[in-house]
């Protein structure tokens, strides 16, 4: 690679790293006003016309508050912590294709890539939590980890599903197979990954280790200003990771009739983050014990009787 | 699964059904700078002095209101008018220590001091919010029209002897009774 293509990589990523950063910020705006139609208020109206520079106003308000570190944290893993979160999601993102002609990168292992990181930004919270080194923080850590290993295995397992169907494990090449929706294939698939995918993000109603009822903010607690944005900025970052997953290996990609790919990818991952902002206002938190006994005892057998009926139906139709 | 799991997708769909369904009802926020809600008519708001109708100042400065005010946040200093009428020299109110709970208007005797329906009174600073005489006297009578304390006390003033107040009768000379 010559110097001008360098930069012109270097200026897509810086690109594609601020489009993210806004639309997480735009993200949170529209969680709110959501919440607040289906709440029966207004949600944030004031800052520019409907409200629309209220992300900004959070921002330069996060941004000028002092970064506070209490005396009794750990400071290096304290300081580490929530860059973890963001950071993982963000190099996520570099597999993710928008449509036919833009992606970034196609690795031909792209799926395991995106596991990998996911499991990976875990540490953010459980190292957030335990170097607080105070009480809710320690106990929201201790639920994300349970949570993790209690949600990976079955995301995992939904996706070795599509990747039979498909045989392949770049995003591009899953969506190039999909002249039929997998969500038709795999409904179980489906449902699996995205139940687990909210659980990856710590949504509602699988929102245990921030559980603001209960342990004020969770592994967030002692966080603020700059560091605690990082933390809002991962979650947010996740939502729409998981949502644009579940679009490319689910519902088509940028498949669909008339309109341009890049519009459908766009709404269909919109609807489904209309779809996690709605499970928020609606559904009640699940307790510790619950959440675990679903994961281990509802969504691993299923996933395995997905896989297991997926490979049996695949390998009969080869058959014959 | 368990014999559970159809009712709790029931379950599950009205409660995300419901919450559908509010977003088409109406509003409960109000839009507050904008819209306006109706006071209560008995809001304790604004404490205001009262003068009577001839224009003079009703307070007479017993200090009722200072000593029943539980933040203590009222403050005067009493004072004589040539004809022998008390009234306040000084009258302050720290309003960023009052707690609007309505105890003065009730110890006044002179009903001067009075509380008014309105609590749009920020300010950027504390001491903004110490109100002085002329902040707090207004010109009108505020809610009881026609009421002059002197014109109901029994008491001589200038201009009106025992027995000419409003409700009052001439004092009888009890002598007059004596067979």
């Amino acid at each position: 690679m010559n110097v001008a293509q360098w930069l012109l990589t270097l200026a897509s990523l810086g690109l594609v790293l601020l489009g993210l950063v806004l639309v997480a910020a735009f993200m949170i705006y529209g969680e709110r006003r959501i919440l607040a139609l289906l709440q029966d208020r207004l949600g944030p109206n004031r800052a520019g016309p409907f409200g629309l520079l209220q992300p900004v106003a959070d921002i330069l308000k996060l941004i000028s508050k002092e970064n506070f570190v209490p005396p009794f944290a750990d400071r290096m893993v304290y300081t580490i912590a929530p860059v973890i979160v963001p950071l993982t999601v963000l190099l996520s993102f570099a597999v993710v294709p928008v449509s036919e002609d833009w992606w970034l990168a196609d690795l031909n292992i792209a799926l395991l890539y995106v596991l990998a990181l996911s499991s990976l930004r875990v540490y953010g919270l459980i190292l957030g939590g335990w170097s607080s080194n105070s009480k809710y923080p320690l106990l929201g850590g201790l639920r994300s980890a349970a949570q993790m290993i209690s949600y990976e295995l079955p995301m995992g397992l939904a996706l070795v599903g599509v990747v039979m169907l498909s045989g392949s494990f770049s995003l591009k090449e899953i969506v190039a197979a999909q002249t039929l929706p997998f969500i038709v294939l795999q409904p179980l698939g489906f449902i699996i990954f995205l139940v687990c995918g909210i659980a990856e993000t710590n949504r509602l109603p699988f929102d245990l280790p921030e559980a603001e009822n209960e342990l004020a903010a969770g592994y967030n607690t002692e966080y603020g200003g700059i560091q605690f944005a990082f933390f809002y900025l991962g979650e947010y970052l996740g939502i729409l990771l998981i949502a644009a997953l579940v679009t490319l290996l689910f519902l088509g990609g940028w498949h669909g009739p008339w309109l341009p790919g890049v519009v459908w990818f766009a709404l269909k991952t919109l609807a489904l983050i209309f779809l996690f902002f709605w499970l928020r206002t609606s559904l009640p938190r699940l307790r510790y014990d619950q959440l675990m006994d679903f994961g281990w005892k509802v969504m691993l057998p299923a996933a395995l009787l997905n896989l297991l009926m997926t490979a049996g139906l695949g390998l009969f139709w080869m058959e014959n | 699964m368990n014999k559970q799991t159809p009712t709790l997708l029931i379950r599950l769909w009205r409660s995300l059904w419901t919450t559908l369904r509010h977003a088409w009802a109406k509003r409960e926020t109000v839009s507050y700078p904008e819209v306006k809600r109706p006071l209560p008519g008995r809001w304790r708001g604004r404490i205001v002095l009262t003068r009577d109708p001839d224009g003079e100042e009703r307070c007479v400065a017993c200090y009722l209101c200072s000593a029943v005010c539980p933040v203590d946040c009222i403050h005067l200093q009493a004072t004589q008018r040539a004809d022998g009428r008390r009234y306040p020299e000084t009258f302050r109110i720290d309003f960023s220590r009052c707690i609007f709970c309505g105890f003065c208007e009730e110890a006044c005797p002179t009903l001067a001091i009075q509380l008014t329906p309105d609590f749009e009174m920020c300010e950027r600073s504390h001491n903004e919010l110490v109100y002085e005489k002329e902040q707090l006297l207004i010109d009108g009578q505020g809610k009881h029209v026609g009421y002059n304390f002197y014109r109901h006390a029994g008491i001589a003033i200038f201009g009106k002897a025992i027995g000419e107040g409003v409700c009052d009768t001439p004092p009888v000379d009890h002598d007059t009774n004596l067979p």
